[in-house]
């Protein structure tokens, strides 16, 4: 795997610190991760909610970029990481279902589209936590509690990897 | 007992299945992919070497004058040609040793002894238009000679001017007047910043850490543009590769730091990647040179690496067809780049196929078992039972057979002989009305398919037509040369059925007016020629001696009449004389 080092730079980064509202949920490999992350301000949309994001890395990261989504139910964790005292209270966060936000930029299957995340608006000097941040402010910014259009047709056809989604990023506004 | 016309909509066959593609175009978020602006100005001509349509190019025709001269070899006429392109790129000595290929084909044996004096006394045809064909040497030589121009006037080194030239879609002069009025700005969009100072080279930097990998290691090679965003060698390589291999992407790729626009220049590149990675960074580069520019198009034919110049113009394509030939002998519309289909224009190209799509094989099936109600004019498919129909929809009682009112029938049921009494010949009369569009459209479309049937046979006739000169030489004593007559007529043949073929899709859309009929003898004749060409063709070989004289002259009377048939639409077209029942 070319990213060892840097994923792991990266989770001890994020072990130090993390952003408020942000936190790791699981991180016992380097091939798939997930994040919890809250909004902090008022933004109705999303009071009291803890969504959870799943990253999964390529063999190319960081590259290309890691695919991300909301997910609903977290896959039951394997083995919990030492460095977190609190194993039961940390499984239950584990495996309490989460809802998928509602965003005129979030499929009702958990899938994002946001130009940060394809290969044309990738970075390889992004991280998990600036994808993190992003995703964060493009959940505080939003005041629409809609789904994107055709958003049923969307969940119900879609086979395809999510970086091989010919999304078009026009909207510049939300 | 009467079957409506339900079951027609059923029976159709399945014609569009073209929703599916929607659901993908999600919306969107943040930063848009930079789009430049796309000035409309038009880039001055280039085109050094004028060229025709017909016979098939450049150096075709003057592989011709050197027939009809015999003064010059076939290598000086390669030679003037290349000259000719290149004239004005003469600071690249590229040798030409590629260009010959260009010409290799043309001496071909097409003997088209009948034309050569029109090709020579006459310079262009109406229906024809000027291009070049450019090899891929030749396109990449353009590229440089416009870069070294910028680089020269503008004052910046080549890598940037050819970067600023990919920006502004090599639109020369819109791009030296906005760097002019706004150099920075300029730069800065086109994603070159204004700092030119500093070699590209790779350093070894004490302390640095990779922001990609996260290796720090003594002696890490490190990469960074003018922007001044260091990576390791390594990780620059990955990127680029990912960039070029997997994406696609050569013109626009961006350094890899976060919301950095700077564009990775040429130099660069070759400081950082692999052979193999720069010649298909450079075939990219190419490809997007000639997708930018309005006046190339690459030729469509499998594998066929040439590019057409041509300057018509997308509004010029309501008045001209513009048929160009490659020099892989691929003939196709530098409009649409579908092929030939003069004297028809795009745009009717375009809807006679959607229609040949959606409509061909359903009103076949309309035509050949359906019949309409006598009254009101449905359209009824008597799928069993008897002659004696009621329409579902207006109770009209009729004889499927003779489509008379029932009631007169009589006793003599169920076997009707009545085909001449008055109420059956009205009714069909009024059925035949009905039925004029739709057989109207038919009788258009199965020209038009049985030309192109005769068009997809092509390649058999090519091969029998090579047997038969082979089996015609041993059988008459006849030499190579003198059998050549048979693939001239082969050719013409192909050549007429594929404009023939199109005459039938223009003459659908076509109103009448005065020249219609003009335009429909024309058709007739060359229909009628080509037809006893394809006779004489297709006579069993030991009378195919005897008829050399006769072939050559009809394969001639071919060439003719498809040359004054497209003249005379192509004028027409040109001066806006044809009306036609569709808008388009």
């Amino acid at each position: 795997m070319f990213a060892t080092k840097r994923l792991s730079k990266e989770l001890l980064k994020l072990k130090e610190h993390v952003p408020p509202g942000i936190s790791v949920a699981k991180s016992d490999n380097l091939e798939e991760w997930q994040m919890d992350i809250k909004v902090l301000d008022d933004n109705p949309l999303y009071q009291n909610q803890t969504y959870r994001l799943k990253f999964t890395f390529g063999r190319k990261y960081p590259i290309e970029p890691p695919e991300v989504q909301f997910i609903t139910v977290a896959a039951p964790s394997t083995s919990t990481s030492p460095s977190e005292p609190n194993t039961d209270t940390d499984t239950e966060r584990n495996n309490t279902p989460h809802s998928i936000p509602m965003h005129p930029h979030i499929y009702s299957n958990g899938i994002i589209c946001l130009d940060l995340l394809s290969s044309a608006g990738w970075s390889p000097v992004q991280t998990v936590e600036s994808v993190c941040m992003s995703i964060q402010s493009m959940l505080t910014a939003n005041t629409k509690n809609e789904r994107p259009p055709g958003d049923a047709e969307f969940v119900n056809y879609n086979r395809r990897r999510i970086r091989d989604i010919p999304f078009v990023y026009e909207d510049d506004n939300v | 007992m009467s079957k409506a016309a339900e079951a027609i909509a059923d029976s159709q066959p399945p014609s569009k299945a073209k929703a599916a593609t929607k659901a993908a175009s999600g919306p969107g978020l943040a930063t848009a992919p930079l789009k430049p602006p796309r000035p409309p100005t038009p880039t001055p001509a280039t085109s050094t070497t004028e060229l025709t349509a017909r016979g098939s190019s450049v150096s075709s025709v003057s592989a011709k004058k050197d027939i009809v001269t015999s003064a010059t070899t076939s290598m000086d006429s390669d030679d003037d040609f290349m000259s000719d392109v290149s004239s004005q790129d003469d600071f690249l000595d590229t040798q030409d040793s590629d260009n010959d290929s260009l010409g290799e084909d043309f001496g071909d044996l097409d003997g088209g002894f009948s034309d050569d004096k029109d090709l020579l006394t006459q310079k262009r045809k109406p229906y024809e238009v000027e291009f070049k064909v450019l090899n891929p040497a030749d396109i990449e030589r353009e590229q440089l000679a416009q870069i070294s121009d910028v680089s020269a006037i503008l004052g910046l080194p080549p890598e940037s001017a050819a970067i600023l030239l990919r920006f502004g879609r090599w639109k020369r002069e819109k791009l030296i007047e906005s760097y002019m009025d706004h150099p920075e700005v300029t730069l800065e969009d086109a994603g070159l910043g204004t700092n030119f100072e500093g070699a590209a080279k790779l350093e070894t930097i004490p302390g640095f850490m990779c922001e990609i990998c996260c290796e720090d290691g003594e002696g890490l090679k490190s990469y960074a543009m003018r922007c001044g965003h260091r990576f390791c060698v390594d990780c620059y390589r990955h990127y680029l590769g990912q960039k070029i291999k997997e994406e696609g992407e050569a013109a626009r790729i961006e350094c890899p730091g976060e919301h950095c626009h700077r564009i990775v220049d040429s130099r660069s590149l070759d400081l950082l990647v692999t052979n193999d990675l720069k010649t298909r960074y450079r075939v990219l580069l190419t490809r997007t040179y000639v997708d930018d520019k309005e006046n190339l198009r690459w030729c469509p034919a499998p594998n066929c690496e040439y590019a057409v110049d041509c300057h018509v113009k997308n509004r010029d394509l309501r008045r001209i067809v513009p048929t160009v030939k490659c020099a892989c002998s691929h003939e196709f519309c530098f409009g649409c780049t579908l092929n030939d289909h003069q004297p028809t224009p795009c745009g009717l190209v375009k809807m006679w196929l959607q229609k040949c799509e959606d409509d061909s094989e359903t009103a076949n099936w309309i035509s050949a078992n359906t019949k309409e109600c006598p009254r009101c004019q449905s359209t009824i498919e008597k799928n069993g039972g008897c002659n004696h129909m009621t329409c579902r929809k207006c109770k009209h009682e009729f004889c499927w057979m003779c489509m008379g009112l029932w009631s007169e029938h009589g006793t003599s049921w169920y076997n009707c002989n009545r085909y001449e009494e008055k109420s059956g010949s009205d009714a069909r009369g009024a059925q035949a009305k009905s039925r004029a569009s739709l057989e109207r459209y038919l009788h258009y479309y199965n020209r038009y398919a049985n030309h192109e049937q005769s068009a997809k046979l092509d390649k058999d006739l090519y091969l029998k037509t090579e047997k038969k000169m082979t089996s015609l030489q041993s059988q008459s004593g006849l030499s190579w040369i003198e059998v050549q007559f048979l693939d001239t007529a082969s050719q013409a043949l192909q050549q007429c059925r594929q404009t023939l073929k199109w005459t039938y899709a223009f003459a659908f859309y076509l109103a009448r007016n005065n020249l219609t009929e003009i335009f429909e003898d024309n058709q007739k004749d060359l229909e009628m020629a080509v037809e006893s060409l394809s006779e004489m063709f297709e006579k069993p070989v030991p009378d195919l001696a005897n008829l050399k004289v006769d072939i050559l002259d009809k394969t001639a009377y071919c060439n003719k009449r498809r040359i004054i048939l497209l003249s005379d639409t192509a004028e027409n077209l040109k001066s806006g004389e044809w009306s036609f029942n569709v808008t388009w």
